[in-house]
């Protein structure tokens, strides 16, 4: 095991002249990031360099842009953002509020894990709907040596939905435009197939899967990705709920099952006291 | 029923047989008064009961607090212990970094992933014997299909200074004649006596402890999660006592770059 050495291919630095621990240059898959990339290149160019090792083209480039817009809140009502927002209300660190709606938009229902095992089937099945077909109608596979609980539906379907939802209708057909790879336009094209044979309308984590794949992405890269992306919403609500306060925010009512009622119900007065 | 029906009737209230609180009032937890019927219980004994909905024996409580104890080192350099050490060296909170350094205990090369393969695995042998079924044709199966056997071999040395304390324990309190330990153990012997030369580490031997304790897979993993965090505070806070950057500080020339070379950006 080596002790003292960071192997990396996306980094290099050099030192500043007197102090080791501070770099005087910074280079990103050989770019020079604060020379060149700085004045040169957008944050989305610059997130696709990170994953990928290489500068995205314009349509490669428009694409991580509109998935990165679609991703970014996906609302207060979503798992993910309620958890950041149970941080907030509570007055938690920033930080804790984020590390809520990660854990909870990792998950297989809605989360990354979801995204990943979406961009699998997609590595299986490619654009053969024949395959598609076979695989959306077989019962998803419990593994109990997992620490990932078995997941209930066909990845990139809605398991409670009736209908595609306008906003995976608008991202799937802006996205399907930007002509970068061929998993979105067959998708678009196929979306009534596939959705028949899954029993279930196609969700956003479906058309996300499906963008990151087109851009190249690895299943584990998508999946990282998808956790990123989604943080600005998480943050925002997780702040506004702050300023609103936990007198706002919802508490629900509770009904339990086997309650067994007032300990002290059968006490004296002077044995409750 | 199904769609959104479906969640209709669950809008605005928990339906639950865990527990509820009844602010200012009392607490019930898994149909019990928290503060009257379990009020005697020990947080270990609480918190395998909210798992399990079961009770232990003193003499099992005892190897499962154990089973934590035995695996808190509060040495920095282990990784998840690292997270929380990096947390007070840039002065986060406590509790972000220990969050933090829980959640990366959830490995595949240790902790909660291990765990959970190891009991599989553990479980999945004991149905195979029981069916009348060759062990070593197990082991050798699973060897081939999956790489390893969780529980077998360590990622950074052989042997395993846990096994020796905890199989003194386990004696002591006369629970050393459970049928997944006699498995974990022959499970061993088969891999020494082959080629393969894998010795039993601590996940196999707690695995199988917990096993015959009656624990199942799901709730092993459970009463795993805070196995580590004994060990986790000292780290953060030898490091929040140092200097603010003083823990593990790394040079320029840690790095070794194997990427591609300087390039520029074509516009």
């Amino acid at each position: 095991m080596n002790m003292e050495t960071i192997h990396t291919r996306i980094w290099q630095e050099e030192p500043e002249p007197d102090n080791a621990f501070a770099a005087a240059s910074c280079h990103c898959h050989g770019y020079d990031v604060y020379g060149d990339l700085l004045p040169n290149a957008s944050w989305i160019e610059y997130l696709f360099l990170l994953f990928r090792g290489e500068a995205p083209s314009l349509a490669q480039a428009r694409l991580l842009e509109g998935l990165a817009l679609a991703l970014a809140n996906p609302g207060p009502r979503d798992a993910a953002v309620h958890a950041a927002m149970c941080g907030g209300v509570g007055g938690s660190p920033s930080a804790s509020c984020l590390m809520a709606a990660l854990a909870v938009g990792a998950g297989a229902s809605g989360g990354a894990r979801e995204v990943r095992l979406a961009m699998e089937d997609w590595l299986a099945r490619g654009t053969d709907a024949a395959l598609w077909q076979t695989g959306l109608a077989a019962t998803p596979v419990d593994n109990p040596a997992d620490v990932w609980p078995a997941p209930g539906h066909a990845p990139g379907f809605d398991p409670h939905g009736v209908r595609c939802t306008g906003p995976v209708r608008q991202t799937l057909a802006h996205l399907a435009g930007l002509g970068c790879g061929p998993s979105l336009p067959w998708l678009q094209a196929q979306r009534p197939l596939l959705e028949s044979a899954a029993g279930l309308p196609l969700a956003m984590t479906g058309v996300a899967a499906a963008a990151l794949l087109d851009l190249g992405f690895t299943p584990a890269q998508g999946e990282m990705l998808h956790l990123l992306l989604r943080l600005p919403g998480a943050a925002v609500h997780a702040l506004e709920q702050k300023d609103y306060g936990h007198k706002k925010f919802p508490f629900f009512r509770v009904e339990l099952e086997n309650d067994p009622g007032p300990a002290g119900a059968g006490l004296k007065t002077e044995d409750r006291a | 029923m199904k769609g959104p029906q479906r969640l209709e009737e669950q809008v605005g209230r928990l339906v639950t047989h865990m527990g509820a609180v009844f602010p200012g009032e009392r607490a019930v937890f898994r149909g019990h008064d928290l503060h009257a019927s379990l009020k005697d219980l020990g947080w270990l004994e609480l918190y395998l009961f909210g798992i399990t909905g079961r009770r232990f024996t003193p003499q099992q409580m005892s190897v499962l607090q154990a089973i934590w104890s035995y695996t808190s080192y509060p040495d920095a350099r282990i990784w998840n212990n690292r997270v929380a050490a990096l947390a007070g060296t840039a002065r986060s909170t406590g509790t972000l970094g220990i969050a933090a350094a829980l959640a990366v205990s959830e490995a595949q090369i240790y902790g909660r992933g291990v765990d959970l393969r190891a009991i599989e695995f553990l479980a999945r042998a004991k149905v195979h014997v029981d069916a009348g079924e060759d062990l070593a044709e197990l082991v050798r199966a699973v060897l081939k299909s999956e790489r390893g056997i969780a529980g077998y071999g360590r990622p950074i040395a052989s042997g395993d200074e846990r096994i020796g304390p905890m199989m003194a324990l386990v004696r002591e309190k006369g629970l050393d004649g459970g049928l997944h330990l006699k498995l974990a153990f022959e499970v061993e012997r088969i891999l020494i006596a082959g080629r393969w030369r894998l010795r039993m580490n601590y996940a196999a031997l707690t695995a199988a402890l917990c096993a015959d304790f009656g624990l199942s897979p799901r709730e092993y993993y459970f009463f795993g999660i805070p196995a580590f965090l004994a060990g986790m505070p000292p780290c953060y806070l030898e490091a929040a006592d140092k200097p603010a950057g003083l823990l593990f500080p790394l040079p320029c020339r840690v790095m070794r770059y194997e990427g591609v070379p300087r390039r520029q950006l074509r516009r």
